[in-house]
């Protein structure tokens, strides 16, 4: 046995987990899985953006060799429910601290009367290859009446409706504000209004999504691999939509090549192939090809801002309006959070008191629009941060001098933001400098006054310089929670599972660490289960940054269930007070007496139930507790960044302030938490291969 | 489309027959036919360069070929690049660089830099830079691949 590090494992450089069966080309991605009788799904979607389904005959289809089933969309429908407009509901505080009006859309699981974007599925078929499932889309027999289609978010409520039901393409409007930002901004010596687009991005995981099912007569189970991010919501929308028990579905993510939140919702694909393998009796795998991914999975952002600022002669900003629309392509499949996070951090790190923010989001006939790195977070720091350096230029001012100028103090902190969090929490900036944070990125690139001598110099030589500047502050480690299973199994090796899913973060690896550090054993003691529901009753998944916090805690807090237990079975068996006992390399001793000592497998074995069973007398048994950790909020990390230009030969550092060990939230966790937020974060900034200070050319 | 014609290819060093109708891709005969799913296709249009293996020596998007222009030809795969169970030094150079993440770009990666460095042992750092953009990662910022790329050329061939 490899002895425990001195220092631990967290904040350490420790070989990832995952390396070798990725180097040696022995991952297991959906595309890999093959079950024995397996049939090739292939889907028919639409190539017109907006239209009525007239006519539909899957004869032909169906009659191609090799075709073993083919199912139109209104066929579907009369089987499968809809999936819901908003698989994240409005927590209650949010519910009630932002006004707000939502009518999503419900999605039918592929198009029965109409498609509404290109690349909607109306039809699938399974066949003994992907190629022959092809040719059988090929030989689909549809006709359609086009419709107007509604691109532009600006005029989409004028335009055709999409979804009747609802009534409007106006699907949801939200605001909030604090203080009196009409008094303020009309008082306010300087305004400045502006217009921002912020186009749509795709995540783009090179691998695209997948999902294979199988499903098992004798026990009236399935099983299904989805190439995905929150296998507990798939197992819930499914089981929901085909009326199983969710113990009886299994959800597993094998390796995933990578989301970046693209894969961090359900898509109908994921409720279609498991009902597929259900009605046909065979395995079903459907891999998305590219022309799919790009068409088909969810697309993100694409807002249109018209803000302004009214701010004084020293470039004070005294209030802030705000009104965006967002396109949301045909679908909002997650609801109005990602919406609701770019009111949310627009203030950034700046002290506004008087502010209002005003989203409308609006159906076009366009892919879904779905949570992407950052979800919604980027686009509130493009507005603010371009208003500051408007601002600055019309006062003559330094873009940096600026921002420090309206920056939020380290004496100002905690700090309470006015503003609710999308978890309905108010929000409360717990700690941090963000004008050094600033000025250390400033400082970085050489300072303000030696960049404009250089830009002078340029200029003259008819070269054009130029800083840049950007600064925010997010909310991180959000809820509603996470879950974790934690025990010490028949060979003393720790066993722990949670409900993060890995897409390459290097998840197996960074919960080793903290595990083995929770429980200080050596690294190889520790067996990390992830993106399973076999393994854990309730988990949430990996979405928002949020994984290695989340589980972690969850983690750290079932782990000190089961070592409770440990030391009162190893108590008994060394009939020593547990106040004299340590636990430590995989053994808990008396302290100061190495040899009375008995390891965890003893420990284990002991703990059994059974005739051989040595636990104290009225205690349960077995090694195993799960719990599930429940942030009270967010707490805030900021950064503040600056480069200088010509693009390609520019050098640009980042000045990272973050603190977590300041939580200010009432009633937030004790200190121990804190505590592990700190070396949980350390553990993270461990394994992310972005360095915080970087310098080029 | 039922037309099959036998394909016989040494991968890795082993003699492989299979059935493959003429529009099947080389990275479907790999994977699906012969079981080989270390490479991995990620766009099968010739852009991300997941699917990269060697065809007689040189690297080959292997979804820009059909199986049945293989016939005959060696086909070397990221399965045949360990030594056992000893990785080869390019994959321990790989994890040490922390030159992946995901993984699905992987496989492309490797097969990729061999043929890169074996081209052109001298490459410049810019140089590794450009030829590695052939192969695209979302994940790791190339940072650890130039790296890792840099040191195993520097070493020359394992």
């Amino acid at each position: 046995m490899t002895a425990t590090s001195p220092d631990g494992y967290i904040g350490r450089s420790v070989p990832r987990r995952e390396d070798r069966r990725l180097l040696l080309g022995q991952g297991a991605y959906v595309a890999d899985l093959v079950l024995p009788g397996m049939v090739h799904a292939a889907f028919a979607r639409s190539q017109l953006a907006h239209a009525r389904i007239a006519a539909i005959d899957l004869a032909r289809a169906a009659a191609e060799p090799g075709v073993a089933f083919a199912l139109d969309g209104a066929a579907l429908a009369r089987e499968m429910p809809p999936i819901g407009g908003m698989q994240v509901t409005a927590p209650k505080g949010w519910a009630e601290r932002v006004e707000h009006r939502i009518g999503l859309p419900p999605q039918n699981l592929m198009a029965s009367d109409r498609v509404r974007y290109v690349g909607e599925a109306f039809a699938v078929v399974c066949a003994d290859s992907r190629y022959t499932a092809e040719d059988a889309i090929e030989a689909i027999d549809v006709e359609f009446e086009p419709l107007p289609a509604v691109v532009d978010p600006e005029t989409a409520k004028e335009g055709e409706i999409l979804h009747p039901d609802i009534g409007s393409n106006a699907v949801a409007e939200l605001h909030v504000e604090k203080g009196d930002v009409a008094r303020a901004m009309a008082a306010a010596p300087h305004r400045i209004r502006r217009r921002f687009r912020h186009h749509r991005y795709a995540a783009m995981p090179l691998e695209c999504r997948g999902v294979a099912a199988e499903y098992d007569r004798r026990t009236d189970s399935l099983t299904v691999w989805s190439s995905t991010q929150v296998v507990h919501w798939v197992r819930k929308e499914l089981a929901a939509a085909l009326g199983m028990a969710e113990e009886k579905v299994r959800v597993l993510a094998p390796d995933v090549g990578g989301g970046f939140g693209g894969k961090g919702h359900v898509y109908p694909e994921d409720l279609i192939i498991p009902y597929l393998a259900r009605r046909i009796g065979r395995p079903v795998r459907w891999v998305e090809d590219r022309h799919e991914h790009i068409l088909n999975a969810a697309h993100s952002r694409d807002n249109i801002h018209e803000a302004e600022i009214g701010f004084d002669d020293e470039g004070r900003i005294l209030a802030f309006r705000d009104r965006f629309v967002v396109d949301s392509g045909a679908y909002s499949p997650v609801g109005a959070g990602v919406a609701y996070n770019t009111t949310a951090h627009l203030l950034g790190p700046y002290h506004i008191e008087n502010f209002s923010g005003t989203t409308e989001m609006v159906v076009t006939n366009k892919t879904p629009n779905a949570p992407y790195r950052g979800a919604g977070r980027p686009e509130a720091t493009q507005v603010t941060e371009r208003l500051m350096d408007i601002a600055a230029d019309a006062l003559g001012m330094e873009p940096a001098e600026i921002r420090l100028r309206n920056m939020i103090g380290p004496e100002r902190m905690p700090y309470a933001v006015g503003l609710p969090y999308r978890d309905g929490v108010p929000m409360t900036y717990d700690s941090g400098d963000y004008p050094e944070s600033l000025r250390r990125a400033v400082d970085e690139i050489g300072g303000v006054e030696a960049f404009r001598a250089r830009q002078e110099a340029a200029r003259a030589e008819g070269r054009w310089l130029g800083l840049g500047l950007g600064c925010y502050t997010e909310g991180t480690g959000v809820g509603p929670f996470e879950g974790a299973t934690v025990k010490v199994d028949a060979s003393g090796k720790i066993v722990v599972s949670t409900g993060a899913c890995p897409i390459g973060q290097g998840h197996e690896t960074v919960f080793a660490q903290v595990t083995a550090d929770a429980w200080k054993v050596p690294i190889e003691d520790v067996v990390v289960l992830l993106a399973d529901t076999s393994t854990l009753t309730m988990g949430y998944g990996s979405i928002a940054s949020r994984s290695t916090v989340t589980s972690s805690m969850a983690i750290g807090d079932a782990s000190d269930k089961v070592k409770a237990k440990v030391l009162a079975v190893a108590a008994h068996l060394l009939e020593a007070s547990e106040a004299d006992l340590e636990l430590a390399d995989g053994r808990v001793a008396v302290k100061g007496v190495a040899e009375m000592s008995v390891t965890l497998r003893e420990i284990a074995a002991a703990a059994a139930p059974g005739w051989l069973s040595r636990r104290p007398e009225g205690s349960e048994a077995g090694l195993e507790a799960t719990s599930y950790y429940e942030p009270p909020t967010v707490t805030s990390a900021h950064a503040s960044s600056a480069s200088r230009t010509p693009a390609g030969c520019g050098s640009s550092a980042m000045s990272r302030c973050t603190t977590l060990a300041g939580w200010s939230i009432p009633g937030s966790p004790t200190a121990r938490s804190r505590a592990g937020w700190c070396r949980v974060w350390a553990a993270r900034s461990t394994n992310r291969s972005n360095t915080t200070s970087r310098a080029s050319c | 489309m039922s037309d099959t014609r036998s394909v016989t290819v040494t991968v890795n060093g082993e003699r492989r027959t299979g059935e493959a109708e003429p529009r099947l891709l080389l990275s479907d005969f790999l994977r699906e036919t012969l079981g080989l799913t270390g490479t991995h296709v990620g766009c099968e249009h010739g852009i991300c360069g997941a699917c990269t293996v060697h065809v007689d020596g040189e690297a080959v998007r292997s979804c820009l070929m059909f199986a049945v222009q293989a016939e005959g030809a060696e086909i070397a795969t990221v399965e045949g690049l360990a030594d056992g169970e000893t990785l080869h030094r390019l994959q321990q150079l790989f994890s040490k660089h922390r030159a992946l993440q995901c993984g699905f770009c992987t496989p492309g990666m490797l097969m990729t830099a061999l043929d890169l460095v074996r081209h052109r042992p001298d490459m410049t750092e810019a140089e590794i830079r450009s030829g590695m953009a052939a192969v695209l990662c979302r994940c790791t910022g190339y940072e650890g691949i130039v790296h890792a790329v840099a040191e195993y050329a520097s070493g020359g061939e394992a």
